[in-house]
């Protein structure tokens, strides 16, 4: 498998978010994800100048794979993305 | 109050707005835990899917029922967070296959 990084910037109290990352879970692939409600307001608008420069509605979840983006919990999307 | 009580509180007054609860309760009583968790860290009830800045004013259109559901259950027939959805699909166990994009305009997002 080529080696790229995949993460998943989710929210910790949204279902969408906790789908998707079950659902990478269950694929055995190597992920991080980063639940941007729980983290320190600077390290927060960091982390948000990244997302909005992949996805420009900066919605959640929000899952990039090397030079993919999937935005949502997209069962087909993700699969395509991930290689799986 | 816990999930199941915001549940029955909830419940007979949006029945009769004509929002149902998604009837996949395992989803719904999520969706309720992370209102309330917003509850506790905001004061208020800000849609657990979107991001929250905690300021009220600048969160209002987010607060549940947002400001998106009215269009979104018309036009999909469940809100962004599926926990609401229309009286014709208040007996479908697969509302989870429904995508509903974000309606909220990036300008209103404080962030």
């Amino acid at each position: 498998m080529e080696d790229r990084k995949i993460i998943v910037y989710s929210l910790s109290t949204c279902g969408h978010c906790r789908d998707t990352i079950k659902f990478i879970r269950e694929k055995g692939v190597d992920f991080s994800f980063i639940d941007i409600d729980l983290l320190e307001k600077q390290e927060r608008m960091k982390v948000l100048d990244e997302i909005k420069k992949i996805n420009p509605e900066c919605s959640f979840p929000t899952t990039v794979a090397g030079d993919r983006t999937v935005v949502g919990f997209n069962e087909e999307l993700l699969e395509e993305a991930l290689n799986i | 109050m816990d999930a199941q009580a915001l549940y029955n509180a909830l419940k007979p007054l949006q029945e009769k707005k004509g929002y149902y609860f998604n009837r996949t309760m395992d989803r719904t009583m999520d969706i309720l835990n992370g209102l309330l968790k917003n509850k506790d860290r905001y004061g208020y009830l800000a849609c657990p899917c979107r991001l929250a800045s905690g300021e009220r004013e600048e969160d209002k259109d987010i607060i549940c029922p947002c400001e998106y559901r009215e269009p979104d259950v018309k036009e999909f027939g469940t809100c962004y967070c599926h926990l609401y959805v229309s009286e014709d699909k208040k007996n479908d166990d697969d509302i989870s296959k429904i995508k509903v994009p974000e309606r909220r305009p990036r300008e209103r997002m404080p962030f």
